[in-house]
């Protein structure tokens, strides 16, 4: 896969253009801002005659594109909107099997849910005698936490802005190396001991040589999108369970409710770093960096088209910002990933373009929303209803989120909604649910 | 054997289910979508429905059996009116985009009929239901023992000499063959038991096993609401809706009812034969279930109770079962 590059004279970079070819639909269009359309007459002709979807959550889900050049606003409206119940599911499908990931480890495998120290980053102990204390305590964590993550966040931007690239490649490589390494390392070992499998150290380097060279492969460069994106998963993944094993109880918690307050005014503030770092990659009408930002799209060039590349006008559509920038706790920021495979239209040919359009949606998502639902697996007193209450509450969130996104279209912090809808889900469901399934349950109640 | 009966009372529980979402829902996002937020729907009707219960149970005496009993039976009416309530909000909720989406798309028609929405949001509503009654159950039958996990009353499961006693109780049927046995059960009552736990395996199929098929039916059951009350709703019937929520008080008042209110006052007070839970678990699909009084029966009361209450929860049951024993 080529990464998006604005030099590309080929006329459908559209960035993010997907090409997830499902059959029934064509492309939807999920609108971030600055995105231009990679329009033409075919695609316009093509599109109108597919039928719709739309997510029926509410009335006009519009992701519109705006600004495409070209194109009457009314067709653009009725174009892009509907295929938003598509984005949404690309969305599910991801966010699904990383909390299954983290669920099952947690469930099964002890040693994530051990106490075994904590993190620098959080310094303040939980074994306090009273509950005001503690509370303290957390909060103090939290503020420790947050602050760690404004300045990475912060530092990230200015070495953006500075054109530092060859550091944030270091930085971001580094991190991936560690993840794809070590954390895996010791995820393999932690589920070996728990089924009881003998592996030798020859088949275990291996292993986990294979896995990590290829991750990194996938990641940093080119590879499969399927491929790339389950890398992506899997590392949200092990990032989630580290969160969940260092971070105490309620520090967890207020971390949070505090991450996602952040990445709301992180994204939507004029000043907010992340909106500082989407602006200006805007501006240089350049993809960030291969990093942390989980692609469901891709562009493709099936069938045929005729591609006007002069028509086309400003194509080079700068990577689309992502829904949201969340930073992991390395403060490395999640960036527009840009993946697509070489287009093998050509100016003139008969070639047609379906097109499709993806969402981004930031790792750090993928982890807090992992770390939430593990959380309510490993604490919630065994019981599985507030893991699926939250479950369902995130995926609610992320619905309501990408509405919104079709709204508004513009980048829009994922975090907020979705962790709101969870937290509220958690306590509700283990103080007051919980008690209520169980005593029906214990009389053979069903309701 | 853990795994056996875990399988096979998911299976039995969510078989429909999964077929039906897969064959008719997975491959379109709008009904994902739509099965998602009926989920949603359904959890905050409960949630609404718990804090009710909740308050009540707190403001009145808590030792009080028969009223906190009372209490559960009427939290239980408040939730299922309540998932009704969520049902017709979710219906004009449904309705409203309906016609947004119709009205966007490029030839007038919705892409997803009502009568579709209201199939799924129906389905929604079981699954999500379903889930929630039995996967607590699912999950203990699969795990080791938790029974007795902190060292509790070694009375529990009483002497395992007369396990094989309650195997007498079921008839052929139902039976799990010799060859399944829970080890972990073994391992904790080792001392107690004269026999190596063969049968005890089988304490939580009388548990899972009903449930399971009663989930089963809740699930389809749900579905089929879900269609009578849209359709009732889009026709102005009103009959047709009081009937959908007249039947679904009617389900889930049954089981209460079979058992009578006199079982439930005996639960509590801890005087609850086991004979008489058995029997009335197998009632429910009519199998023939014998009375026998006496102290071994206890032990399948315990196992029902000990697999949702806490550890000293049980203790309490325990020794207040041995002392009338």
């Amino acid at each position: 896969m080529l990464t998006f590059m604005a030099s590309d004279s080929e006329e459908e970079v559209c960035d993010e253009r997907t090409s997830l070819m499902s059959a029934e639909s064509p492309t939807p269009r999920s609108c971030q801002e600055g995105r231009q359309g990679p329009e033409d007459g075919e695609n316009t002709a093509q599109w109108r005659s597919q039928e719709n979807e739309e997510d029926g959550e509410e009335d006009p889900d519009r992701y519109v594109c705006s600004g495409v050049p070209g194109r009457p606003p009314g067709l653009e409206e009725e174009l892009t909107l509907k295929y938003g119940a598509k984005h949404v599911i690309m969305l599910f499908v991801p966010v699904t099997l990383c909390m299954i990931v983290v669920v099952a480890t947690i469930k099964s495998v002890r040693f994530y849910t051990e106490k075994n120290g904590q993190l620098i980053y959080t310094p303040f102990t939980e074994d306090t005698p009273s509950v005001g204390q503690r509370l303290l305590n957390s909060v103090l964590n939290t503020l420790i936490m947050i602050s760690v993550i404004v300045v990475m966040t912060i530092f990230l931007v200015v070495l953006y802005k500075y054109r530092c690239y060859k550091f944030i490649h270091g930085w971001l490589i580094m991190s991936s190396l560690m993840l794809l390494f070590l954390f895996t390392y010791i995820y393999l070992g932690e589920v070996l001991k728990t089924y009881n499998v003998a592996m030798d150290y020859p088949t275990l380097l291996l292993t986990v040589w294979n896995f990590g060279a290829v991750g990194m492969v996938c990641i940093h460069w080119k590879g499969p999108l399927v491929l790339q994106q389950a890398y992506l998963i899997m590392i949200s993944a092990l990032m989630a369970l580290v969160f969940i094993k260092y971070l105490p109880e309620w520090s967890a918690w207020v971390i949070l409710g505090a991450i996602s307050v952040y990445d709301l005014v992180a994204v939507l503030c004029p000043k907010g770093p992340l909106r500082m770092l989407v602006e200006t990659a805007q501006e240089r009408n350049e993809p960030i960096f291969p990093a942390l930002i989980y692609s469901s799209a891709m562009v493709w060039t099936v069938g045929m088209a005729k591609l006007d590349p002069s028509s086309q006008g400003a194509l080079q559509l700068p990577y689309d910002p992502e829904m949201e920038d969340s930073y992991d706790s390395f403060g490395e920021p999640s960036y527009p990933e840009v993946f697509e495979p070489p287009l093998t239209g050509y100016p003139g040919e008969e070639l047609e373009e379906e097109e499709e359009r993806g969402v981004k949606l930031g790792l750090g998502d993928f982890i807090f929303y992992s770390v939430l639902v593990g959380k309510a697996a490993a604490t919630g007193s065994g019981d599985w209803n507030t893991t699926l209450a939250c479950f369902v509450a995130i995926l609610i969130g992320l619905c309501l989120t990408l509405l919104l996104l079709a709204v508004f279209k513009k980048a829009l912090p994922a975090l907020p909604i979705s962790i709101t809808f969870g937290l509220i889900f958690y306590f509700s469901t283990d103080n007051l649910v919980r008690p209520f399934m169980d005593t029906l349950a214990s009389h053979q109640l069903y309701i | 054997m853990g795994a056996a009966v875990f399988f096979g009372c998911t299976f039995v529980a969510f078989g429909p289910a999964f077929a039906l979402f897969l064959i008719t829902v997975a491959g379109d996002p709008l009904r994902v979508i739509i099965l998602v937020a009926g989920a949603f729907f359904w959890l905050v009707s409960l949630l609404l429905a718990s804090v009710v219960w909740f308050i009540l149970v707190h403001v009145t005496d808590r030792s009080d059996a028969r009223l906190q009993y009372g209490l559960l039976i009427f939290g239980a009416a408040v939730s299922v009116l309540l998932q009704e309530v969520f049902r017709f909000a979710y219906y004009k909720l449904l309705k409203k985009a309906d016609e947004g989406l119709a009205s966007l798309s490029e030839d007038g028609r919705s892409p997803i009929s009502i009568r579709q929405m209201a199939y799924v949001s129906g389905l929604s509503f079981g699954i999500i239901s379903g889930v929630f009654s039995v996967i607590n159950i699912l999950a203990d039958a699969l795990g080791p023992g938790v029974v007795g996990i902190h060292g509790d009353s070694p009375y529990y499961f009483l002497t395992s000499g007369k396990i094989h006693l309650l195997s007498s109780l079921y008839p052929p049927s139902i039976l799990v063959p010799d060859l399944i046995y829970w080890p972990s059960l073994r391992d904790f009552f080792g001392s107690t038991s004269q026999e190596p736990g063969r049968r005890s395996g089988m304490y939580l199929l009388p548990i899972s096993l009903p449930a399971a098929f009663l989930t089963a039916a809740i699930i389809l059951l749900h579905t089929f609401w879900g269609v009578v009350f849209f359709d009732a709703c889009e026709r102005r019937r009103y009959w047709a809706l009081g009937l959908v929520v007249g039947s679904h008080l009617l389900t889930s008042g049954l089981v209460s009812w079979r058992q009578g209110p006199e079982l439930g006052r005996k639960a509590f007070n801890g005087e609850w034969d086991v004979g008489e839970g058995v029997s009335s678990l197998l009632n429910i699909f009519n199998l023939p279930g014998r009375r026998r009084k006496g102290e071994s029966f206890k032990v399948s009361h315990l196992s029902i109770i000990s697999i949702t209450c806490s550890g000293e929860e049980v203790e309490w049951i325990s020794q207040t079962v041995m002392q009338r024993a």
